[in-house]
């Protein structure tokens, strides 16, 4: 343990437990409270009309129809709001010159994918409102759809956005040393220039609660209360105050029950407008439902990249330089971070490894697609997958053992911390440590020894061992880093612990948990910090009136930036405990040591008070010191001086069936190190739950459209959410090497099994069929895809 | 509008309902019983699972009509004289759970598989399972769950079946 480590006050006794969850009682027993579940009198229910086209001009719109229809009340289109909706924010503008075209909550003169919310229909009842949509007239004038990134690019391209004159959103250059250089000695030594092309399918998040929001006004006032399914109720509000034109104290965002997120309810959306657009104009509360088709149209969209990489190494396999160029679908319009979500992969992108130079480049371009923003990982997986991927291909190019190849790049564990060559500071890390014990219980040399034998007799089914040993950045960010960055936002977390007179313990936090256990790894945290019982903490969150500062829920930053603010938090409320403390035992504040919850003078362990004691007596006042304010209660707001790096190896063993193209994963090995674990119960739930939702990218979805720019993955019967039976177990252990730049040595651990699996998983299937001449596979990796490329390359070498 | 009579979790609700409304929107909207949430709108994700007649339906693939002299049993009925199901214990001691939004279909449709199947493998578990999403587990809990209350009613059902006990 570090120093650091032992610097929390107390025994460590919840910290490390396995406590079983406490938000899990309203959830297993349904006295949840889901948005939609919300009710309140003479609430109406908005339904929303979308573009069936991909690209088109309105030429009429006449909602007046809809208002015939039984239960109706109102309907709007985007004319009625035209002066008053503003444009949805992006709030990442990553180069000086970046295209950011307007973003209307209810399209105006055009729909630019098929979804665009064009009107909406205000009714007593869900069924009211769906109905009356097909009352509204509207008529299209088609123009043609944008589908394909780079021929999106290409001069007289149709345009998403026919005013930038370009489908370019921006180019964004990041170099560092001297690639050109590096390249020309890998060629002058008789090393290796290796270029690759590697595809990121576009993947639709699939929370299991699609969005929802209802907006309560109180119209004399001119307040609001929005409650959303939404992993940013703090920056919604922001949000919603600079849009809309409410002032923000007037604003009161909830997220009440939220039912997951990964990314995809991390924006200020159309239809959280819209609704407080229209309670503002009705002055009646309204409720807003998506359904799931809905939820695929016109909830962000994942991913979407063409990854071209150059790989420059000595012929012993040390890699000399790195250069990524991207093209990144954006989609229609620049959501939140849609533009930024490349970048925080482009320092990623070297992952483990130690290289003289890197040379980073992305072109942002507009299609008539869903717009694009964060899912899970965001950028962190696309740079893993080409690196890890670039890794396997090096090594079998090379003719050297993909472990070893890695083994002789990455950085060893006395080489922290370490400057990468990205321009970060990675604080703590043991690859070692973490491979070895992955090979160990994946039976490496057994696997490859097996995969020689069934290459020997020609087995239909072959064996594929993948590899991806990833690092990530998380607890996103240092301010100042953001700042440098150009992102319109701070990367803080704030923290109050409000101490009540019964020793019960109220801790606010800025975090907004959607499934993450919150609730349950603070309280330990707490627990330990002021040495009260774990049951006695009582978490609270996800409303901007009770939590009134935050900076919510994404990037892995809950525990390793929320979970610091509360440890301080915890000790600003001990030295203030301290002297009530002293003062009651007639001590000097110095002689008063306190641990386990009990206040004690130094060589007098007879004279004590608990922490309780001291709370009621602040708390009657009766007798305080001099000058000191009867409360205990304080609060922090802790930014990070840097990210956390957590990291992993993951091993794949998969079996892939020559003849049908079925794979089947064998065994799948996760050995991971996020630090100083608080939980390991829930450390293990994100990890597996994080590695089937990368290992479906690998196998199962992809966000598909026609030639027309209609999604055909629009519904969950055509979009392979994995079941059950889709996704095998997983034996997972873990290392635990704390994080040197927070007191808890905590990393965060919400997205490093999405990051770490879709990499092992490929490499696996294109390591299995390697000797057949297959050396990539597209995402996902479905049997007739992986079947094709077997035929095509058999076909490539008859 | 047809008039149905359905029992809900022991309560029985007499009302005019429109021939097409479904019984998951009549649960929520109309008996306020919001502990059956809706994933989807293809009868793909299972969220909306209740035990009609014992049986685990997706809700929204039932009209309410349909319904009419039914009992149905949703994720608030569940416990039983304040006792919660052994499924429910074994979710939550599993950490079989993260959002928690696919959890009562998942826990009702896996409480309908162990009477099917009262000590299933890992694979039935898994099989049985197909028709519920869940997006943040991974499944891997959600199996040792089924498991765990798999022994434990098991246990519980030869503690109390005279026929099994021992003399
Ligand atoms: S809501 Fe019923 S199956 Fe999805
Ligand atoms: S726990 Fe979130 S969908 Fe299953």
């Amino acid at each position: 343990m570090t120093e650091q480590a032992q610097a929390t006050p107390g025994a460590a006794k919840e910290i490390g437990a396995r406590r079983a969850r406490k938000e899990d009682a309203r959830l297993i027993t349904g006295q949840t409270r889901w948005t939609d579940s919300i009710q309140v009198p003479g609430l109406l229910q908005m339904a929303v009309l979308r573009s069936p086209m991909a690209h088109a001009r309105i030429t009429r719109i006449d909602v007046s129809p809809a208002l015939d229809r039984p239960g109706v009340l109102a309907a709007f289109s985007g004319r009625d709001f035209a002066d008053e909706q503003g444009s949805l924010p992006c709030a990442w503008p990553v180069t000086e010159d970046m295209a950011q075209p307007p973003n209307p909550p209810l399209a105006v003169d055009e729909v630019r994918y098929a979804g665009d919310a064009v009107a909406v229909v205000v009714a007593r009842d869900r069924y009211s409102a769906a109905d009356a949509l097909e009352a509204i007239e509207i008529d299209y004038e088609p123009l043609p759809p944008v589908l394909d990134l780079e021929e999106a690019l290409a001069d007289g391209a149709p345009l998403v956005h026919s005013d930038l004159g370009t489908n370019k959103c921006y180019d964004f250059h990041m170099p560092a040393g001297d690639y050109q250089a590096a390249r020309d000695r890998a060629q002058a030594e008789g090393g290796i220039v290796m270029k690759r092309r590697y595809l990121q399918q576009r993947l639709q998040p699939s929370a299991m609660e699609p969005r929802a929001v209802v907006v309560e006004p109180i119209a004399a006032a001119g307040e609001f209360t929005l409650y959303s399914a939404t992993q940013i109720p703090h920056i919604l509000r922001l949000l919603l105050a600079m849009t809309t034109g409410v002032p923000e104290h007037k604003i009161r965002v909830v997220a009440p029950d939220v039912g997951g997120g990964f990314g995809s309810k991390l924006n200020l959306y159309a239809e959280e407008s819209i609704a407080l657009l229209v309670a503002r104009r009705l002055g009646r509360p309204v409720k807003w439902t998506e359904s799931r088709s809905e939820n695929y149209q016109a909830t962000i969209h994942g991913r979407g990249q063409i990854q071209d990489i150059e790989v420059a190494a000595t012929r012993e396999g040390r890699l000399l330089g790195l250069k990524v160029s991207l093209v990144a679908d954006m989609g229609a319009y620049l959501q939140l971070i849609t533009p930024g979500v490349p970048l925080l992969g482009a320092f990623m992108y070297p992952g483990i490894y130690k290289m003289d130079a890197y040379d980073f480049s992305c072109t942002g371009v507009f299609t008539t697609k869903t717009p694009t923003d964060a899912y899970r990982g965001a950028g962190r997986p696309e740079a893993t997958y080409a690196i890890e991927r670039a890794m396997d291909d090096l090594a079998q190019e090379l003719g050297i053992d993909p472990i070893e190849l890695r083994r002789q790049n990455w950085i060893r564990h006395e080489e922290f911390p370490f400057d990468t060559i990205a321009g970060l500071t990675y604080d703590s890390g043991n690859y070692e440590a973490a491979t070895d014990e992955a090979l160990r219980l994946f039976g490496y040399e057994e696997l490859r020894r097996e995969q020689a034998e069934r290459r020997d007799r020609g087995d239909p089914v072959q064996l594929g061992i993948g590899i991806s040993i990833y690092t990530e950045m998380c607890g996103i960010a240092p301010s100042r880093v953001l700042g440098s960055l150009s992102f319109g936002g701070g990367g803080w977390e704030y923290a109050s612990v409000r101490m009540l007179p019964t020793g019960k313990v109220e801790v606010v936090t800025g975090a907004s948990p959607h499934g993450q256990g919150h609730d349950t790894t603070f309280s330990q945290i707490v627990a330990d910090a002021l040495g009260v019982p774990f049951d006695d903490v009582e978490l609270i969150h996800g409303d901007t009136k009770s939590s009134h500062k935050g900076l919510d829920t994404y990037g892995s930053r809950s525990l390793a930036v929320g979970g610091i603010a509360i440890t301080q938090a915890c000790g600003r409320v001990i030295e203030k405990a301290r002297k009530v403390a002293a003062h009651l035992l007639e001590a000097a504040d110095t002689d008063i040591e306190f641990s386990g919850g009990t206040f004690r003078v130094r060589g007098a362990p007879e004279s004590a008070k608990t922490i309780q004691e001291v709370v009621l007596a602040t708390h009657l006042a009766h007798d305080m010191p001099e000058g000191v304010e009867p409360s205990l209660d304080a609060d922090a707001t802790f930014d990070p001086e840097n990210f956390s790096f957590p990291h992993g190896s993951h091993l794949v063993a998969a079996e892939v069936d020559t003849q049908t193209g079925f794979t089947k994963i064998r065994s799948y090995v996760a050995v991971d190190d996020c630090g100083r674990v608080i939980n390991p119960l829930v450390v293990e739930g994100q990890v597996v739950g994080g590695i089937a939702q990368g290992l479906a990218q690998a196998l199962y979805e992809e966000a598909t459209y026609d030639a027309d720019g209609n999604l055909t993955s629009g519904t969950l019967a055509d979009y392979l959410v994995p079941a059950a039976p889709d996704v095998p177990e997983i034996t997972m252990a873990r290392t635990e090497t704390p994080a040197t730049t927070n007191p808890l040595g905590v990393k965060g651990i919400g997205e490093a099994g999405t990051i770490g699996s879709t990499p092992a998983v490929v490499n696996a299937i294109v390591d299995a069929l390697r000797h057949l001449g297959v050396d990539d596979v597209d995402m996902p990796c479905t049997p007739e895809r992986v079947w094709r490329a077997i035929q095509e390359s058999s076909a490539a070498s008859a | 509008m047809p008039r149905i009579s359905v029992k809900v979790d022991g309560v029985t609700y007499d009302d005019d309902v429109e021939p097409r409304l479904l019984l998951v929107h009549y649960l929520r909207d109309w008996l306020g019983k919001v502990g059956t949430p809706i994933g989807c709108d293809t009868t793909n994700c299972g969220a909306c699972t209740v035990l009609m007649d014992g049986s685990s339906v997706k809700s929204c693939s039932v009209l309410a009509v349909q319904a009419d002299g039914s009992e149905v049993t949703t994720i608030e009925g569940l416990a039983a004289d304040g006792q919660m199901h052994p499924m429910q214990k074994s979710f939550h001691e599993e950490h079989a759970l993260q959002c928690g939004y696919c959890t009562p279909g998942m826990i009702l449709a896996a409480t309908d598989l162990l009477r099917d199947n009262p000590n299933p493998s890992d694979d039935e578990i898994r099989d049985g399972l197909e028709g519920n999403l869940c997006r943040c587990t991974g499944y891997q809990n959600i199996v040792r769950a089924v498991r765990r209350a798999a022994a434990e009613m098991t246990e519980s059902a030869a503690a109390t079946d005279p026929k099994e006990a021992r003399v």
